[in-house]
């Protein structure tokens, strides 16, 4: 489990002559075993704030920490590092490997973190049968259709098992079928596994399975709350 | 692989021979580029070689020797006085055990040459005829009458060319004219019993062989030589039979290896060597900018992918790695296919190229008008070596620059 606290974050961008605020002064705080949903229109600040947590961006000011470490101070290869060991990513354009199989895809990062190959290879395979693509795991990503690619993605993202799973967009591709099935496997390893999400996504239905729901608009935290139906 | 490798070796490789397939039709161009680049290479190394080894071979030939002996002022003063005793007993064990593969004293001393039209000036040569065979004389090149047959043969064996200019005949006799050691003139009537045909046309004018007995009875001179010349091993490494010779020879002795008695075929080996390294550079810097050119559009058309492996915690050391491995895979395709069609067409030529059609051009320079490719296991490893050594460094900018990529940056790439 993780928790993640977010102090005082600011970033912003040069488009042109513009200057944009993607974070102005972003303060929140996530518990270990959180599922929380981003929303807010584009723009907003919601990839962002997920680039910042995911260390895959540099802020401007602020401080956020995973489990008490600060994410911000880190250099290159300890972000790497980081986000090898304890973050799984899920983005909203599948990003699959295109010369890896869906089985090596999902072994990728258990091939990085140096796992055994009989351990991984199990692993895998139990993964892809868990998101519905038992049969295809010898397929590439060109030869399977985006809600495959997601999942195979999905799945790439959690079986290593991390602490946090940052969720961009994840359903956007998705046909409302594949989109719940993917929400309740995400319930299913939050409430099991204790895996925290944070998901930025503009739809309802993910929005439904949030524990909280943080609305962001210009970069700014609008509104924030539990939300008791779930 | 380390930690900050990321992916174990074999699977990095999986992963650059998949990325290398990616687009077939730029690696194939790529490769049949690296493949005739280094055929180029190999094939004309070899036929260079080949034609400055046979006239170092032929340089060698006409010292002749690969070491030779001679009393310490000889080179300086090719006179009688300057002569060497009959070679003793440590030396003769010497000369009997490898690396030595043959041996011959000769006299060596400048002479007169007179028939009833002419007289010239020669190099009067006094050979054991079976010891000069042994060592590399062709009998072949006899071409009318008959080499000697024994050292105290007395007959003289003259060049086609000497015989043309005394406007004689084989069967005449001649007078031979030099020096005794009490600088008194010593000279005897010879019947040319042969004609030779040198390989240089230099030699048939200026060599005339007797036999060694009758030569050192000619001179005066009882059993000393002017020189012992030596054979054995490879040219290009002469260096095991010149320290072999010398120390059974010890002081009082010059014992020189045939790179320091013709110091210009010495230079023309090292020239050599120093020719095929800049003609090697030359290829590979032509290969380089479709090598680069190759990689960068790899690395550019999967910019998104790269920053997804970053993204999942590949560190940029293993990004670097990775990029290199594929160049390196591609380099030594490259190579394997290079290196097979080279001997495959090289092979086929042992026999020699006939470049008669520009023989007398050929002749000019000291060069036979045969060409045959010499590939020497020295000229393959360089050229390998350049293409892996080189290859590997102009990898590294396209490398480098994929391992600078921001995560976000590079994920955000369409």
């Amino acid at each position: 489990m993780a928790s993640i606290r977010c102090v005082d974050l600011c970033k912003t961008y040069r488009q042109g002559d513009a200057i944009i605020k993607a974070l102005d002064h972003v303060t929140l705080e996530i518990d270990a075993g959180g599922f929380v949903c981003l929303s807010g229109p584009s723009g907003s600040g919601k990839t962002t704030l997920l680039n910042m947590v995911g260390g895959l961006d540099r802020l401007d000011s602020g401080e956020i920490a995973i489990d008490g470490q600060r994410v911000d101070l880190l250099g290159k290869g300890a972000l790497a590092d980081l986000r090898l060991h304890h973050i799984g990513f899920v983005f909203q354009a599948f990003n699959l490997i295109p010369v890896l199989s869906a089985r090596e895809n999902v072994e990728f990062v258990m091939q990085v973190q140096g796992v055994p190959t009989r351990v991984r290879r199990r692993k895998a395979l139990d993964i892809l049968r868990e998101v519905g693509l038992a049969g295809m795991e010898d397929r590439r990503p060109a030869q399977l259709s985006g809600g495959q690619q997601q999942r195979v993605a999905v799945a790439r993202a959690i079986v290593s098992q991390p602490k946090l799973v940052l969720a961009d967009e994840p359903t956007a591709n998705l046909d409302s079928v594949s989109a719940t099935h993917l929400m309740e496997l995400f319930r299913e390893l939050n409430e099991n596994h204790g895996v925290t999400f944070l998901i930025s996504t503009h739809d309802e239905r993910v929005m439904r399975h949030a524990r909280r729901l943080i609305r962001m608009r210009d970069g700014k935290v609008i509104y924030d709350e539990v939300q008791v139906s779930c | 692989m380390s930690r900050d490798s990321g992916l174990s070796l074999p699977a990095m490789s999986r992963l650059s021979w998949r990325y290398l397939w990616r687009n077939h039709r730029r690696t194939v161009i790529m490769l049949l580029a690296i493949t005739v680049g280094v055929w180029a290479m190999i094939f004309m190394t070899a036929l260079m070689r080949g034609m400055v080894d046979k006239m170092i071979e032929d340089g060698i030939d006409a010292l002749p020797g690969l070491v030779q002996i001679h009393h310490p002022a000889f080179r300086d003063d090719p006179n009688i006085e300057n002569s060497l005793p009959a070679p003793g007993a440590e030396l003769l064990e010497a000369l009997a055990s490898a690396p030595v593969a043959a041996w011959a004293p000769r006299v060596k001393v400048p002479a007169m040459i007179s028939s009833e039209r002419d007289t010239r000036g020669v190099t009067l040569l006094g050979v054991d005829p079976a010891r000069e065979i042994e060592l590399g004389f062709d009998p072949q090149s006899v071409v009318a009458g008959r080499f000697l047959e024994g050292a105290d043969d007395q007959g003289l064996v003259v060049g086609r060319k000497m015989l043309e200019r005394l406007e004689t005949e084989l069967g005449k006799r001649v007078v031979v004219m030099s020096q005794d050691p009490e600088n008194e003139i010593a000279d005897r009537g010879f019947r040319i019993v042969g004609v030779f045909e040198g390989k240089l046309p230099s030699q048939e004018e200026q060599w005339i062989y007797a036999g060694l007995g009758t030569t050192q009875k000619l001179l005066g001179m009882g059993g000393a030589v002017s020189e012992i010349a030596v054979t054995g091993g490879d040219f290009r490494d002469v260096g095991a039979l010149h320290a072999h010779v010398r120390a059974a020879v010890g002081e009082g002795a010059e014992v020189l290896p045939w790179t320091e008695l013709d110091t210009y075929l010495g230079l023309m080996l090292g020239v050599m060597d120093g020719f095929v390294l800049v003609w090697i550079i030359v290829i590979f810097l032509a290969l380089s900018f479709g090598l680069v050119n190759t990689l960068m559009m790899a690395v550019f058309e999967r910019i998104r992918e790269i920053g997804l492996m970053q993204a999942l915690g590949m560190r940029p050391a293993a990004i670097l790695y990775q990029v290199l491995l594929e160049s390196l895979m591609l380099l030594a395709l490259g190579l394997l296919l290079g290196n097979l069609l080279a001997v495959a067409t090289i092979l086929p030529l042992r026999g020699g190229i006939d470049l008669s059609m520009v023989a007398e051009g050929f002749e000019m320079m000291g060069v036979s008008s045969t060409l045959y490719p010499a590939l020497t296991r020295k000229d393959l490893v360089m050229a390998n070596a350049v293409v892996i050594v080189l290859g590997f460094l102009t990898s590294l900018l396209p490398a480098w620059r994929a391992s600078r990529y921001r995560p976000v940056e590079a994920i955000a790439k369409t």
